[in-house]
């Protein structure tokens, strides 16, 4: 397997297999979690946390696409991202399934899985091997205000001595209104447009956002229609027992009027299809973390941004780094330079880990990865070549 | 401040029409009076200055938010923008409290000129009270920077409404000096105008030609051409006895250029030209950066008057002995300016800008191709049937500018832009070769469309070899086109050269670095365009003059 002989020069790695490259500096052999150009490693377990190349052994933490990618031997994961997994990759065999807090030895680690409140199914990856605790935590959202609105199993502190954070929203900037006025907010929007003769088209993920505003939303405002893919992917996860008001297929409407009434939930990959012509005149609102900042609700040019997100804001992330007790932090996707030195200035040993996983940027049409498109060039890692030779360094991944 | 921060969202949110609209006649219909006159300053650019310094606020604003400066500054680089940044990091009031923009506005003019220490324990207060979303707005004006995304017709669109006028008649009302504190709103939307002696008109303004002139209806008989001049628009006005002159921006900047007083008595009473003043020496135009130097000063010395002469290029007449010529015929207008110009008989001070005839397109295409020479940006074709409109309308008087310079330069360093862009690295510097390394030469900030942005800004988030501060530092790998309206030495820059409005125009993905532009290209260019003085035969443009 991919990094049985690490070295402590990281310069080294790129010959073994003749893609590895380890990023994260001062990476020392023994720890129970490396970088790889796979994805995170654990090399006494023999397993891969995540990976976005295909692995024999993979240990996912949800059912988004950056993070559970087709063309794993095996999938060991929770059982509703089991059954998400199955949707979205079109497989059958060769997942296992875990409840929350039960434990499964791979090789000498015991790995459990704790609830990470970011969508149906998301967990957080305890390791424990001779004595040592690493949690890695996917994408997460820690219920700070959610309460009603938390519609998955909520966030649930794990200790340990390493904690493996994202950092989506990692600068203060980033912090979450309370969601019941965001929720007010779109349901008087909502009405306005039913006033104006507007179909109101709210843009967010198929898989956590669309569902995460359904629990939210008041259907007695009007009927909800829903894109597909949303309405498939809301059927999956109501079979899994969650509560959730029935969508309607516009292509079975003629009448505009009712249209007008509707509410409709897109997946951001719709946005400037044919088939948003129907719902003409409509008006376009995002929902994502992102919507806190006026850049990005000016640069969608949709009508109205609405701050609701699957990730945990500023705050979250700082409860959940101290409530973890961890006295060494890897930070991953997002702000990970910013948030590392913060915690670092609060006196915890921080560094980044570059990752290629994306947080909430996949939801809006920015900086995301094709969907399910495994990557097959490796990255270049910049820090591995320090002085580039023209041209050469073009042959990476060169955006297309 | 509730009514006016709603519509300063409002307005941010959605760049539809006529939700805009909705929201400025909501705002007009209910917000109160004084409000709503400052309203109309603050988006027409009347804006109070700043009155706490950037460094400051941040420095007081982080403290409250109790975080270090560093996350401070880089928060900053992902918003954008200083007052969004405050707006987003301070906690929330203690006790919110609602007041109008017209109070808010007062208060902060009492701050002028307090000491520091007495400043900020004001501002401290402030945010105590400061509900959370009017906290965009306060800290615009804080900041001096309040300006509000839309369009002038937009909002004279709106009052107009409201007021039952004319939008161009609520536009003739509100150009020109005025305070909101010695205007009301009754006599603003009455149905009689006052006292209008003092104001300039609204500018009608040019619409791009993509294509061509052949594009246009009609013949070319029914069109007129003269020179696109790079100078600073302007409405010299004649009707009390003295000269005013009114730049675009509906600045009177009358002070700035005191020899135009010299034409008092030369032109017929009661008379407004428009046209554009330039920095003309030598029988030929000035580079513009001479201009500036002009406008920037509160006054003029002889000797930058001597060292710098400036005229106006007339191209047309708003008032002739106190009537509105407006609505008269481009043809007609032309020839009474001809009249004037002549009569005044001052070339120094004033001329008429030149014909160029077009007996087809085609000689229209030649003009063009000789624009540079001239110092000229390209060049003006107005419809002879149009009268003289307001604001930016399509249809009568099109600018066809020149192609600009361009140049093959390879990305070095971004950073995270502004605005819209915010958070997106899109300030980039480009360099070229000299012998075998690098030179960074230029920024540009745009000319990308989303996609392309989306694109390098994932390439730069894979490929950053170096953080220094804001500015990530990328290996040599694309080359962009760099267009430039043009060039100049400058000691300023570490390549010596400095590039006028360089913007990018296209991504040159098929280009290898190696093949992108050499120091000594532009060298070429810049003392090609040193050399240039008028081409023979240009100088007696000028003959019509006396």
């Amino acid at each position: 397997m991919a990094g049985k002989k690490l070295h402590k020069d990281n310069r080294h790695l790129s010959s073994l297999h003749g893609c590895l490259h380890l990023v994260a500096a001062n990476f020392e052999p023994v720890d129970l979690l490396t970088l790889t150009s796979s994805g995170l490693y654990c090399k006494a377990g023999d397993f891969y946390l995540d990976p976005w190349k295909p692995v024999v052994r993979a240990v996912i933490t949800h059912g988004h696409s950056d993070h559970a990618r087709a063309g794993h031997k095996a999938y060991l994961t929770h059982r509703e991202t089991a059954a998400i997994i199955r949707h979205r990759l079109g497989i059958n065999s060769g997942i296992s399934s875990l409840e929350y807090g039960k434990v499964i030895r791979l090789g000498p680690v015991k790995v459990s899985l704790y609830p990470a409140g970011h969508i149906p199914g998301s967990s957080q990856i305890l390791l424990e091997h001779r004595g040592d605790r690493w949690v890695f935590s996917g994408d997460y959202h820690t219920s700070g205000f959610s309460g009603s609105h938390g519609f998955c199993t909520p966030f649930e502190s794990v200790p340990c001595r390493v904690f493996v954070t994202e950092s989506t929203f990692g600068l203060p900037v980033y912090r979450w209104p309370n969601p019941s006025s965001e929720f007010d907010a779109i349901q008087r929007w909502w009405a306005d447009n039913q006033k104006s003769g507007r179909c109101s088209v709210l843009v967010g993920y198929s898989l956590g956002k669309a569902q995460r505003l359904l629990h939210g939303l008041d259907p007695v405002q009007g009927p909800l229609f829903a894109h597909g893919a949303v309405r498939n992917m809301t059927d999956v996860i109501r079979k899994l027992g969650y509560e959730l008001p029935d969508l309607l297929s516009p292509e079975d409407l003629v009448n505009r009027k009712v249209l007008q009434q509707g509410l409709v939930l897109v997946p951001p990959s719709a946005i400037d299809s044919p088939w948003m012509k129907r719902f003409e005149p409509f008006s376009l609102a995002f929902a994502s973390g992102w919507m806190r900042i006026r850049g990005p609700r000016r640069r969608h040019a949709a009508d109205r941004g609405f701050v609701l997100s699957d990730h945990a804001d500023w705050d979250g992330l700082n409860a959940a780094v101290d409530a973890s007790g961890a006295e060494r932090v890897l930070v991953t996707h997002g702000f990970a330079d910013t948030f590392s030195r913060w915690l670092k200035e609060k006196g915890l040993d921080a560094e980044p880990l570059q990752t290629l996983f994306e947080g909430e940027s996949g939801e809006i049409r920015e900086g995301s990865l094709p969907e399910d498109d495994p990557l097959t060039e490796p990255i270049p890692d910049p820090r591995l070549s320090k002085e580039p030779t023209p041209g050469e360094k073009g042959k990476g991944k060169r955006p297309s | 401040m509730k009514a006016f921060a709603e519509l300063y969202l409002a307005l941010d949110e959605t760049n539809k029409t006529n939700v805009r609209l909705e929201a400025l006649d909501l705002f007009f219909r209910t917000a109160p009076e004084q409000d709503r006159l400052w309203m109309l300053a603050l988006f027409s650019g009347r804006r109070p200055r700043r009155i706490v310094a950037a460094g400051r606020l941040s420095l007081w604003a982080a403290e409250q938010a109790g975080i270090p400066a560093w996350l401070f500054e880089e928060s900053y680089h992902i918003t954008g923008d200083l007052a969004e940044t405050v707006s987003l990091l301070l906690p929330l009031p203690d006790r919110p409290e609602e007041r109008s923009l017209s109070t808010w506005i007062t208060l902060l003019q009492s701050w002028r000129g307090l000491p520091e220490a007495s400043l900020r324990a004001q501002l401290r207060l402030a945010w105590c009270v400061l509900p959370e979303n009017e906290r965009m707005p306060f800290h615009k004006l804080l900041t001096g920077g309040m300006r509000l995304g839309v369009s002038t017709n937009l909002v004279f669109r709106a009052l107009a409404g409201v007021a039952g006028l004319d939008p161009a008649e609520i536009a003739r009302r509100l150009t020109g000096s005025w305070h909101p504190e010695d205007l009301d709103w009754e006599s603003l939307i009455a149905a009689e105008s006052g006292d209008n002696r003092h104001q300039p008109f609204p500018f009608y303004l040019a619409t791009s030609l993509e294509a061509g002139p052949e594009e246009l209806p009609g013949a070319p008989s029914d069109w007129f051409a003269e020179w696109k001049w790079d100078g600073i628009r302007a409405q010299l006005l004649y009707r009390t006895g003295s000269v005013q002159l009114w730049s675009r921006g509906e600045d009177l900047i009358t002070a700035s250029f005191p020899e135009f007083a010299l034409l008092a008595g030369r032109l017929p009473e009661r008379t407004v030209l428009d046209g554009e003043l330039v920095a003309f020496k030598d029988g030929k135009p000035m580079d513009f950066q001479e201009l500036q130097a002009r406008l920037g000063r509160k006054s003029a010395s002889r000797s930058l008057i001597r060292r710098i002469p400036v005229l106006l290029m007339a191209y047309d007449l708003l008032e002739y002995e106190g009537e509105d010529w407006r609505q008269k015929p481009f043809r007609q207008r032309r020839a009474d300016l001809e009249g004037i110009v002549a009569a005044a008989n001052m070339p120094s001070l004033l001329r008429i800008s030149p014909a160029l005839a077009c007996n087809d397109w085609a000689a229209a295409h030649e003009w063009r191709g000789k624009s540079r020479d001239q110092g000229s940006e390209g060049l003006m074709i107005k419809r002879m049937e149009s009268p003289y409109g307001a604001g930016r309308r399509r249809g009568d008087w099109f600018k066809w500018k020149v192609d600009p310079y361009t140049v093959d330069a390879v990305l070095m360093y971004a950073q995270r832009g502004h605005g819209r862009r915010a958070g997106l690295y899109t300030d980039f510097t480009f360099g070229i070769w000299r012998g075998q390394e690098l030179l960074p030469f230029t920024k540009a900030y745009s000319g990308l469309n989303d996609a392309e942005v989306r694109d390098v800004n994932n390439w730069i988030k894979l490929n950053t070899l170096e953080r220094k501060g804001p500015v990530v530092i990328l290996p040599p790998v694309h080359v962009f086109e760099i267009a430039f309206e043009g060039i100049a030495r400058s000691s300023r820059h570490r390549s010596g050269i400095a590039l006028r409005f360089p913007r990018i125009y296209r991504w040159r993905r098929d280009k290898p670095v190696q093949e992108a532009d050499r120091l000594e290209e532009l060298e070429k260019l810049l003392s090609q365009v040193a050399r240039k003085a008028p081409q023979p035969g240009t100088g007696d443009l000028f003959k019509d003059l006396p």
